[in-house]
Order: structure tokens, then C-alpha cells, then sequence
């Protein structure tokens, strides 16, 4: 099953890898792709199984003009921007004091931040939900701001403290010596030192806000409100779908996360093996 | 501290007192920068903020949900305001009353059977799919960065969007899917509205979602195993088996285990796919134990909110025991955690 990189093999073997390869590709391009082609049909030929028909952009058309999606979209928009802001600074000074310093208290930190992860949103939404409600916040972005940090920055400062970890520790003590206080340190040199930590978990928290489906369906409610998460549930409901402005708010929505989402996932896994184990 | 109980209660029950291997920093002998009160005063600075957030908006609503899940809570007992009267709140506490219903009732029993189900599946075919791919990756083969862009892109697409797109496709009367099966004569599938079918269907959905993270991070630890173990090992003679056997799956160890752990914990909880792509249907088929306490508050009438936090708290109960189980097993392994 594994060889190694180095030796010589078989033609029929280097066949069979390559037939593996491209079936697993097809079957994880082919919904995404599909979609993309069946926004570029009319809406009328939506079910139709041929790759092209009469290609027009009549869908995006029809999207932007007859329905809420740019509302939607800057929903969207501002409420990611405003957690990976947020999200960001917090989970990068806790990932650096979790990395450099022993104190009281940071296994239980550490296990917290664990612990989080397991959080049901069941257990949390209906007492948020409530909170919410009588401060107001629902159907407010700042609302799903604040929700959405529990999600983010757990995870992120688990992070950031794996890119901490790769730094060397005697860059900490240079600053020291030339008298920085620790935060000067964590500042000065430390941070820019972990700009690439930082795109991964600034991208990461933008994702989470970006896509999450259970507060947002609950929390927003009224056309104007709604995220894109929400407002693509409009078009496929009980009654039927509108396959056309679905797929074509689909691509809308898609191509400039996963082009982001391509340059930053090298990045991402090496984070996330760095902060994952360790302690 | 509320914010400290979750995570000490779960360290005690892990049996924290079992001596280590190696330490983790909490001996005296490592080198640190100074030792002093002043160090510990920023470090505690620096954490303050996650220790706020995670205090205000997790632990006390989480007390509060716990609360909640003692009393008979619905939408017709909870303070509330009509128009300028405001009415205030009538439920009662009731004990533990919630629980021995949940426990014993047959809803909850089922729907967790269902949820294991569910997250053993999707797990264990992500990892074994993940792992194979990483393997073929990590040999020398042509278009191996064209390979890799086109199997990531299901992480790439945002998860609701992908979801949909899914539903587009088994689509039972104009779904592509059903569409093909047409074309070469055979009869139409009801991918999402038979129980046993709409289960193997949001499992496929989930596998193909969450294949490209274990791939990629399954990539990171093999590229990471150095390449003279292979060479010591083909010198001793021993086959491809032997040295995927001792050399790759030991060094695959510490990946794997966390995103083993961290898949079981994230597909647990998977809340969007079930909730976009069948609601929990047909029936309660495909419900798992979150969708279903989510249905509880938002979408019956009147609003159930004692029982959805009942069915929270165990949720949370149950993942907390799977961690600390997790945790001794990989102690007795010899994994430091």
C-alpha cells in the first residue's frame, strides 16, 4: 500500500493509482462543479442532465435585481468581519501566554478550551437565545458577533499556541535582555514573527462566521436580517426549490471563500497539527 | 470560578494523579523566562480576555441551560412581554424529573443509538478514505498538486453551500442523481425520503465533506516522517506492509489521534447537514441528538426549552466521558497529553 517516494514501480500499479486518484477527484468536484454549471442554464432547464444549454447569466441577473442576496450577503460580511477582528486578538494573546508561561491555572485553561469544542449548540442556544433577546441583540449582527466568538476562539487560541510553540523560545529571552516586558515582547517580536498563525486563524474564525447555520437560523429572523446561510434556505423549501438563483447565489457565495480558502490551507493543517497535541 | 469546573471535573475523572511519563511544564525543572509573581501577573493579563469570554457567554449560559433543564421551561411559562404587560415567569422547578424522561423514554434512546450510528460511521470511513488518499499522495506522481487542489475542494466551498448543492442533486423527481438512473432505465431512488436510504445519503454527504481535513492532515504527518526509516527499513528487507506497519502508522500517531478525536467531537455535533438536508425527516429518521434539541426550541410548538437544554446537557455529558476515556486509553499508550 505505501511505498516509499524513492523506488521504482510497476506501469500497472502507477494505472491503478492514478485511476484512484481521478475517480476521487471527480466525486469531490463533480457537486460543486454541477452546481456551477446549472446556474449558467436558464432557470427552466435546471433538471435538465446536459453540462451546457443555452449558457446565459440570466440567473445572476434575476438574483441580484429580484432578491435580498446583496443584503444578505453584507449581513454576512459584517458579522465575519467583526468576529475574526475580535476573534483574532483575543485567541492570540492567549495562545502566546499558554505557550510561554507557566501559571496557575493554565491546565484549566488548556482543558477549557478543549472542553469547548464539545459544546453542544443545543446547550447553549436556548440560554443565549433568551440573553439575547433581553438585551435586545436578536436580529442584530452584534448578537451573532458575540455567539459566534464561542465558537471561534477556543479552537483559535488552540491554535495560535502550536504556531507560538515553532518560535523560538530564545527570541522571547532576547527581548527580555534588552529589557521588554513580556507583552512588549509579545508585541514586538513575537507577533510578526507569527503572521502566518495569524492569516490561518484570522481565516479560520471568518469561516466559522461565514457559515454557520444553527444560531443564524434562530437568531435572525425577517428578510433584511438574514445571513447567507439563512437566506439560502428561502429558495429550497417545503414547496418546492428555485434551483436557478440557489445555484447561482451557490457560486456567489463559494468562489471567494474557496479561493481564499486555497492559499490558506497549507498553512491551516500545519497549525493545527502544531497546536493540537503537544501541551 | 465557573468557567474552571467543566474542565478540573474532567481532568479528576481522567485521573490526573497518574505519574507521567514526561512532564508537562508543571515540574520546577524547565527553563521558563523569569519565575516571579510579575510573570504570572501578565500571563494572567493575557488570558483574561479568552477567560471573560469564555466566562460570560459560555459558562453562564451553560449554568443557565443547566438550570433550565432542572424546571418544566416552555414558550407559555417564561417571562415574556405582550405589547407594554410584561409576565412574568411561571415555570417551576422539577428536579431531575427531565432527565429520568429522557433517559427512559424511548425518543431519546433511539436518537442516540442513531447519533453513534452516525458518528462511527462517518468517522471511520473519513479516516480510512482520508488515510488511503494521503498515502497515494505522498508518493511521487504526476499532477500531484492538481490531485491535491481538486480533492480539497469540498473543504474549500462553504459547508452550507456544499449542502445544498447535495440536495440539488438527489433531488428525487429532478436530481441529477435520479436523472442518470432514468437515463439507463432503472427507477428513481428517494434519496432523502426513504428512513434506511436518507441515512446512508446524509452519511455520504458528511464523508465527502469532511474527507479533504483528514487527507490534508493526515499529508502533514506523513511528510513529516523522515524519509531514512524507509530507507533503514527497505535495506533490512522488509516489504511495503512491514514498514506501513511500523514505520507510518506509529508515526502517524499523535495526527491521528486528534483528528480522530476532534472529528468524533465535530460530527457529534454536526448540525447543518442533518438540519439543511432532510430537517431530521423522514419522520425522525435521520434527527441526530442536536437537530432534535434544536427542534425542541425553535421549531414546535409550544416551544420546548426544559427539554431541549435536558437533551444539551446530555449531549455534553456524553462527549465529556468519551474525552476522558479517550485521554486514559491514549495514556495507557504511552501518548503524553
Amino acid at each position: 500500500m505505501n511505498t516509499p517516494v524513492r523506488g521504482r514501480r510497476s506501469p500497472l500499479s502507477s494505472v491503478a493509482l492514478h485511476l484512484t486518484l481521478i475517480v476521487a477527484s471527480v466525486i469531490a468536484v463533480f457537486p460543486v462543479l454541477w452546481v456551477l454549471l446549472t446556474s449558467l442554464k436558464p432557470a427552466k432547464y435546471a433538471s435538465t442532465t446536459d453540462f451546457f444549454k443555452e449558457t446565459t447569466f440570466e440567473n445572476y441577473t434575476n438574483l441580484l435585481r429580484d432578491t435580498p442576496f446583496l443584503t444578505w450577503f453584507g449581513n454576512s460580511l459584517l458579522v465575519a468581519a467583526l468576529t475574526t477582528v475580535v476573534g483574532v486578538f483575543i485567541s492570540a494573546t492567549t495562545g502566546y501566554a499558554v505557550s510561554r508561561f507557566r501559571f496557575p491555572g493554565k491546565r484549566g485553561i488548556m482543558w477549557t478550551l478543549l472542553v469547548t469544542q464539545m459544546f453542544p449548540v443545543a446547550v447553549l442556544i436556548v440560554p443565549i437565545y433568551n440573553i439575547m433577546s433581553s438585551m435586545g441583540l436578536l436580529n442584530e449582527p452584534a448578537g451573532l458577533v458575540i455567539t459566534y466568538l464561542t465558537i471561534a476562539v477556543p479552537f483559535c487560541a488552540w491554535m495560535m499556541k502550536g504556531f507560538f510553540d515553532g518560535i523560538p523560545r530564545e527570541i522571547d529571552e532576547s527581548g527580555y535582555v534588552d529589557g521588554l516586558t513580556p507583552f512588549g515582547t509579545f508585541w514586538r517580536l513575537i507577533l510578526p514573527l507569527a503572521k502566518p498563525g495569524i492569516a490561518v486563524t484570522a481565516f479560520y474564525s471568518f469561516i466559522t462566521a461565514w457559515g454557520e447555520v444553527a444560531y443564524a437560523s434562530a437568531f435572525m429572523v425577517g428578510d433584511e436580517n438574514l445571513t447567507l446561510a439563512g437566506g439560502l434556505q428561502k429558495f429550497v423549501n417545503q414547496y418546492g426549490a428555485q434551483w436557478g438563483p440557489m445555484t447561482a447565489a451557490s457560486v456567489l457565495i463559494a468562489i471567494p471563500a474557496a479561493l481564499v480558502f486555497l492559499f490558506a490551507q497549507r498553512h491551516l493543517v500545519t497549525g493545527m497539527s502544531a497546536g493540537a497535541v503537544k501541551g | 470560578m465557573a468557567v474552571d469546573t467543566p474542565s478540573q471535573s474532567v481532568a479528576k475523572a481522567a485521573g490526573d494523579h497518574v505519574a507521567r511519563g514526561r512532564s508537562r511544564g508543571t515540574g520546577p525543572k524547565r527553563r521558563a523566562p523569569k519565575r516571579s509573581l510579575a510573570t504570572h501577573w501578565y500571563a494572567w493579563a493575557m488570558v483574561a480576555p479568552v477567560v471573560i469570554v469564555i466566562a460570560v457567554i459560555i459558562g453562564y449560559p451553560l449554568g443557565r441551560g443547566i438550570y433550565l433543564s432542572l424546571t418544566d421551561a416552555n414558550e407559555r411559562n417564561v417571562a415574556r412581554s405582550i405589547g407594554v404587560n410584561e409576565i412574568p415567569a411561571t415555570y417551576e422547578f422539577v428536579g431531575l424529573d427531565n432527565y429520568a424522561d429522557a433517559i427512559t423514554g424511548s425518543q431519546f434512546l433511539a436518537t442516540l443509538g442513531w447519533t453513534v450510528v452516525w458518528t462511527v460511521s462517518c468517522v471511520a470511513i473519513t479516516f480510512a478514505l482520508g488515510l488511503t488518499l494521503a498515502n497515494i499522495l505522498n508518493r511521487k506522481i504526476a499532477g500531484r498538486s492538481f490531485y491535491r487542489m481538486m480533492l480539497i475542494l469540498p473543504w474549500a466551498v462553504p459547508g452550507f453551500v456544499s449542502v445544498f448543492a447535495w440536495r440539488f442533486l438527489y433531488d428525487e423527481r429532478r436530481g441529477m442523481l435520479n436523472q442518470i438512473l432514468s437515463g439507463v432505465g432503472l427507477d428513481a431512488v428517494p434519496w432523502l425520503n426513504d428512513p434506511l436510504i436518507a441515512k446512508v445519503s446524509v452519511i455520504a454527504v458528511n464523508v465527502w465533506l469532511g474527507v479533504p481535513f483528514m487527507m490534508v492532515a493526515l499529508l502533514g504527518g506523513l511528510q513529516s516522517i523522515p524519509g531514512e526509516l524507509y530507507e533503514a527499513a527497505e535495506m533490512d528487507g522488509a516489504n511495503a506492509w512491514q514498514r506501513f506497519r511500523h514505520i507510518t502508522m506509529p508515526g502517524l500517531r499523535s495526527v491521528s489521534t486528534t483528528v480522530v478525536l476532534l472529528s468524533t467531537i465535530w460530527t457529534f455535533n454536526m448540525f447543518p447537514v442533518i438540519f439543511l438536508l432532510t430537517r431530521g425527516g423522514p419522520g425522525e429518521a435521520t434527527q441526530i441528538l442536536v437537530t432534535q434539541a434544536y427542534k425542541f426550541s425553535f421549531e414546535i410548538s409550544p416551544r420546548d426549552f426544559a427539554q431541549s437544554s435536558t437533551w444539551g446537557v446530555l449531549i455534553l455529558v456524553i462527549l465529556m466521558i468519551f474525552a476522558a476515556f479517550y485521554r486514559r486509553v491514549l495514556r495507557k499508550q504511552g501518548e503524553v497529553w
